[in-house]
């Protein structure tokens, strides 16, 4: 009893301290972000090699209270988080059931494995071309290109996850019992739930990568043609605004994911 | 006091069938590799593991225990020999004969709770409420109902151990198997952890197989100590442990226990220098280690006796 209180106030000053650190580290975060700005200021103003031809925050900032009432600039946003989501979506429902059968079944996965593993390394822009040509509509094959950029990485960490289970759970459970389900609902599910919300962070980033310049190549719409356009007609500072929109979004998903991941997988929140 | 391990064996009636859980292990081999590179680990194993009894199964390091645990658990099978659970063949892995690994096999995904009831959860034998009020009990013996709702990661070593030795015993198994359950835990849990067991076995006296390679653990524990040979392994030698039961600490300065334990450490020491020859310094070690501590006993023993 005694070591139990000991150790649960060890636990609890531990928490005290990592919230310490937390609250360090956030202060050093707006700091450089601060100086960050600054540099860039001072940069630009000063017209530094190469640097400097990018405009100032001061000029951004200008542009930006133009085109932030604008309903084009946000049709833009939704655009964009549409392709991004739907190609993401189908990713997921297409990539999860597949890498799970991968990871649990070994025939499955000596006949698939090598046809995933030729298609893998080709990048989803190459596509572009294809998916254009094959699809219907312009949607359908940004959509799809996006969808690609998301499922690979999604089917391997599953696979990976799946694979890397410790032996020792397998067999607890089935000494207690487990039927064939309840080793894959109750044992293989969650314990490949890290690494499936990893290859979804991971995958999410890849989908903004490849919708930007999807949209820059095949569409009229979205924040990479918003970039691009801007680009054309030599409006700079809508250049930095499309940067930074498409910096945003990206981060705003993300976070959305890791926040799902976090409520399916609470028992890594205590680590 | 003392049988030979291939009587002991044999002794056990196969075909009887006993209420709870007797295993009968006869001549069990098992080697490992290929070609000439095959080494034998277990060879012509024989003993009983008797109904309600705490069995404790001690060797050196890397003899092979926890290869004769994965076959006695039906998680290997062995080369030749036949294992027997109150006179059925042993054929896989069952609830019957439960393990607590050397270390944690909790579900990291489950809490303590969650964890605990597993086993009668997943085969739905008991109504929700009777197993949660049996988990709710079994919880408060070992201390931990303030920690149901945690996760493993959130649990201290000692803790964990705990968890997981309630998580196999509210299936009720008809064999318990404990593999070097308290190892790595610090000294000071590993006493209380003893503690906690002993006192469940004295509670429940169901059948038990306790492997460790600590000598002081395994003679306050057993009933019967069987000792084991290095590579490849068979029994040696079988101690019945007399130590009164409830067992208590202030027992291992007794007498007796002293008795057993240079007994013990007799045949282990001939087993560890044959370790030694064959190259492994961890048996060794831990025969000196051991060794070293039952000076110390005798030392304070002395001491005690002045004051």
């Amino acid at each position: 009893m005694v070591t139990q209180k000991n150790t649960l106030s060890a636990r609890i000053s531990l928490r005290k301290a990592r919230k310490a650190v937390l609250s360090k580290t956030t202060y050093r975060g707006i700091t450089d972000v601060i100086i960050f700005f600054i540099c860039w200021e001072v940069s630009s103003t000063l017209n530094f090699p190469i640097v400097g031809q990018i405009p100032p925050p001061s000029s951004v900032i200008s542009a930006m209270r133009k085109i932030i009432g604008s309903p084009d600039f946000w049709g833009s946003w939704l655009v964009s988080f549409k392709r991004v989501f739907a190609g993401f979506i189908v990713a997921q429902i297409v990539g999860i059931p597949l890498g799970l059968l991968m990871g649990i079944n070994r025939v499955f996965r000596d006949l698939t494995f090598p046809a995933i593993e030729i298609l893998r390394p080709i990048p989803p822009l190459a596509w572009v071309p294809t998916a254009v040509i094959f699809w219907p509509t312009a949607e359908m094959s940004i959509t799809f290109v996006t969808f690609l950029g998301a499922f690979f990485t999604v089917v391997l960490n599953i696979i990976g996850g799946a694979k890397s289970i410790d032996v020792r759970y397998i067999r607890a459970a089935h000494s207690l019992g487990s039927r064939r389900r309840d080793i894959f609902l109750r044992i293989v599910l969650p314990a490949t739930l890290p690494s499936m919300f990893v290859g979804m962070a991971v995958g999410m980033g890849i989908t903004w990568e490849v919708v930007v310049a999807a949209e820059m190549i095949a569409s009229r719409s979205g924040l990479g043609f918003l970039t691009w356009q801007a680009y054309v007609a030599g409006n700079y500072p809508v250049i930095v605004i499309g940067m930074i929109s498409i910096g945003i979004a990206g981060f705003l998903s993300s976070t959305l994911i890791r926040f799902i991941g976090r409520h399916f997988t609470p028992w890594l929140k205590i680590i | 006091m003392r049988d030979n391990g291939r009587n002991a064996a044999s002794s056990g009636d196969l075909q009887a069938g006993h209420p709870a859980g007797e295993m009968n292990i006869v001549s069990v081999s098992k080697a490992y590799g290929v070609g000439p590179l095959r080494q034998p680990v277990l060879e012509d194993c024989s003993f009983t593991i008797e109904s309600g009894k705490l069995t404790v199964l001690i060797g050196p390091s890397g003899c092979g225990k926890t290869t004769l645990i994965d076959i006695l658990a039906g998680y290997e099978k062995a080369d030749s020999g036949i294992v027997t659970i109150n006179g059925q063949p042993v054929k896989g892995p069952g609830r019957d004969r439960l393990v607590v690994f050397q270390e944690t096999a909790l579900f990291p995904w489950m809490t303590t709770f969650e964890n605990v009831i597993y086993g009668p959860m997943v085969r739905k034998e008991m109504s929700r409420k009777d197993l949660e009020s049996r988990a709710m009990s079994l919880l408060e013996k070992v201390g931990l109902v303030d920690f149901k709702d945690k996760y493993p990661a959130q649990l201290s070593g000692g803790m964990q151990r705990r968890a997981e030795l309630i998580r196999a015993m509210i299936n009720n198994p008809k064999v318990m198997m404990m593999d070097e359950p308290f190892r790595g835990l610090d000294a000071m849990t590993r006493e209380l952890m003893q503690e906690y067991y002993v006192r469940l076995f004295e509670e429940n006296r169901g059948t038990n197989l306790f492997v460790t390679s600590e000598i002081e653990e395994a003679i306050f524990l057993a009933d019967r100590l069987l000792v084991m040979s290095y590579r490849p392994a068979k029994i040696r030698e079988v101690i019945e442990i007399e130590l009164p039961r409830p067992r208590e600490f202030h027992m291992l300065t007794s007498k007796e226990y002293l008795n057993y334990k240079k007994e013990a450490l007799e045949i282990l020491h001939e087993e560890a220098m044959k370790a030694f020859a064959s190259g492994s310094k961890v048996a060794v070690a831990d025969f000196l280690e051991a060794y070293s501590e039952t000076q110390a006993a005798s030392d304070r023993k002395g001491r005690d006796s002045f004051d």
